[in-house]
């Protein structure tokens, strides 16, 4: 067949598919009218095929291929994420991602809390060394914020009438950038995960040590007790996913590594995902709950504990029967 | 067109030195994208980088009046301006940030589908390492030495930064009478004598009488005439002889 016969043949379906698409393009979706869109899109496929194999001229081809582009882009999706899945998400899906990658997970916990015990043990026993890790002005900041005198504790003890919305935006800015940043490194490898996780465990670690050493015990864990539970897992979870990616990178396994690397992302950042909806938490805790004074810190530690049981509870127990088909 | 599966036939589209990105379909056909290089790139992400600025200044000097109130909602702002604002331009503006609006560019799956939320926070959150030792020296190695301009983001999020495809306006064909070709042409020929009298607007007088001078012999006429002869058998594989 001649072009120019096919080309007087068809252009009227090119014609009704292009403006289809242009309606699908704007946001119209009417099911009435979008019956038939399986079949011309196959139909125009079809179409782009004859005239290659025809040697069809390359304008055509080309305008075919637009069309054929256009209706690859409205046909097929992805699924998404987001939305009715989210609540399954939280009330399943993480915790069962989490107990999936085990390995990661408890690897990345041993490093945090692994370097946060024993920095805290030794600058405990050893307060000197606090200044490895900061310097004096930082150390003196630190003394002041726990200081037992004040009203209010935390990063803005000094604050006036109490503007815990400051607060919340500092600890959603600060604490989420930092588990971004320390999911993200892992793609080096692996490398950036661990030195953020070891960084981390190591600097809270010290403050921890240095100030219980001080005697301002009190005051410091009955402050960290409540959103610790959220912040500190969540920056564990965050390493935990990117050494996934870097391991994905170091150990492929039998794909090529780019391939591994976009399977083991699409894990990765769910369980980022996750560990965000932590930071949010812990933020509005550290926020609104945990620099209150009015509660005594005895409390503060029973709540503290209960949270800790919680998020253990949440992340070993949630999700272990199937209740509905997903 | 030859299945893909029987890798050592000659596929055409492929041979040529181009940057297209071929993804096969289930329907069976190639579609073929444009991956941006990393110039376009690299100005859409200025862009976007102003107005970023731009939103964060307003933000601050209007949020500042309320006092620490509004130092908290501006924190959050910078927060959702630093981490969000590539995704939900990405999300809701079909793939296109205000940068890449304007630069044509826009942000796919790398089988051509549009972007979802996953793939999305991917690239973007990853973006991080892209700035890595600094001024994305990470990004634009990797943007470089890939073949579809990936940067490490892309490569792990399997998304890809194309042109977006622009209405193909339709060629005038030079006028001539429509011949027969003298002797059987394989589909390359084919294609790249229509090529010829398509793209022929576009070229000099003098280039085009030189690059039909080259057929003038096997089409036994003379080399002002190779011009005319070719437009014709053009016409003739077109339409009715």
């Amino acid at each position: 067949m001649k072009q120019s016969l096919f080309e007087n043949r068809h252009q009227p379906q090119w014609q009704a598919f292009a403006e289809q698409l242009t309606r699908l393009e704007a946001g119209g979706r009417d099911a009435e009218k979008s019956r038939t869109f399986a079949a011309e899109y196959r139909r125009l496929c079809q179409h782009l095929a004859l005239a290659r194999a025809r040697g069809y001229s390359n304008h055509l081809i080309e305008e075919l291929q637009h069309l054929a582009l256009r209706g690859h882009q409205q046909f097929y999706r992805h699924r998404s994420a987001i939305g009715p899945q989210l609540i399954g998400f939280v009330l399943a899906g993480f915790p069962r991602l989490v107990r999936e990658e085990w390995r990661l997970v408890s690897i990345a916990s041993l490093l945090f809390f692994g370097s946060l015990a024993l920095m805290g043990t030794l600058v405990y026993l050893f307060p000197d060394l606090v200044y490895s890790v900061m310097d004096p002005a930082r150390v003196s900041e630190m003394e002041s914020m726990y200081d037992p005198d004040t009203t209010r504790l935390g990063r803005f003890g000094e604050r006036d009438s109490g503007d815990d919305w400051m607060m919340f935006g500092f600890y959603i800015m600060n604490n989420i950038g930092i588990a971004f940043q320390t999911f993200a490194s892992g793609l080096l490898f692996g490398v950036g995960s661990l030195f953020f996780l070891l960084f981390n465990g190591l600097m809270i670690g010290a403050v921890a040590g240095y100030l219980t050493q001080l005697g301002y015990s009190e005051t410091f864990w009955s402050f960290v007790i409540g959103h610790g539970a959220f912040e500190l897992t969540a920056i564990a979870l965050a390493g935990a996913a990117g050494l996934k990616l870097g391991w994905a990178l170091l150990a492929p396994g039998r794909l090529p590594r780019g391939e591994a690397l976009r399977l083991a992302a699409i894990r990765a950042v769910r369980l980022l995902g996750g560990a965000a909806l932590f930071l949010l938490i812990a933020a509005f805790i550290e926020a609104y709950w945990s620099s209150m004074t009015f509660s005594t810190p005895t409390v503060k530690y029973w709540v503290g504990a209960g949270l800790w049981a919680l998020v253990l509870a949440y992340l070993c127990l949630a999700g272990r029967r199937h209740h509905a088909p997903d | 067109m030859p299945p893909s599966s029987a890798p050592p036939s000659p596929r055409p589209q492929q041979a040529l030195l181009d940057t297209r990105y071929q993804v096969e379909t289930p329907e069976g056909i190639d579609l073929a994208l444009r991956p941006a290089g990393l110039v376009p790139r690299a100005l859409a992400f200025t862009i976007d980088l102003l107005i970023r600025g731009a939103i964060l200044a307003v933000v601050y000097l209007v949020l500042g009046i309320f006092g620490q109130l509004g130092m908290g909602l501006a924190t959050i702002a910078l927060f959702l301006v630093t981490w969000w604002y590539m995704v939900l331009f990405e999300m809701f503006n079909q793939g296109r940030s205000p940068g890449k609006q304007l630069l044509g560019l826009r942000v796919v799956h790398d089988d051509g589908t549009p972007i979802g939320w996953p793939a999305s926070i991917t690239r973007n959150l990853l973006r991080f390492v892209d700035l890595l030792p600094f001024a994305y020296t990470l990004g634009i190695i990797s943007c470089l030495s890939n073949r579809a301009f990936k940067r490490l983001g892309d490569i792990a999020a399997g998304t890809l930064v194309v042109y977006r495809e622009h209405p193909i306006e339709r060629p005038n064909l030079p006028e001539a009478e429509a011949l027969a070709a003298p002797f059987v042409l394989d589909f390359a020929e084919q294609r790249a004598v229509l090529a010829f009298a398509e793209r022929g607007e576009g070229l000099s007088t003098a280039r085009r009488a030189e690059l039909a001078g080259i057929l003038a012999e096997p089409l036994q006429v003379d080399a002002s005439q190779a011009e005319q002869r070719i437009n014709g058998i053009a016409r003739g594989l077109l339409g009715p002889t």
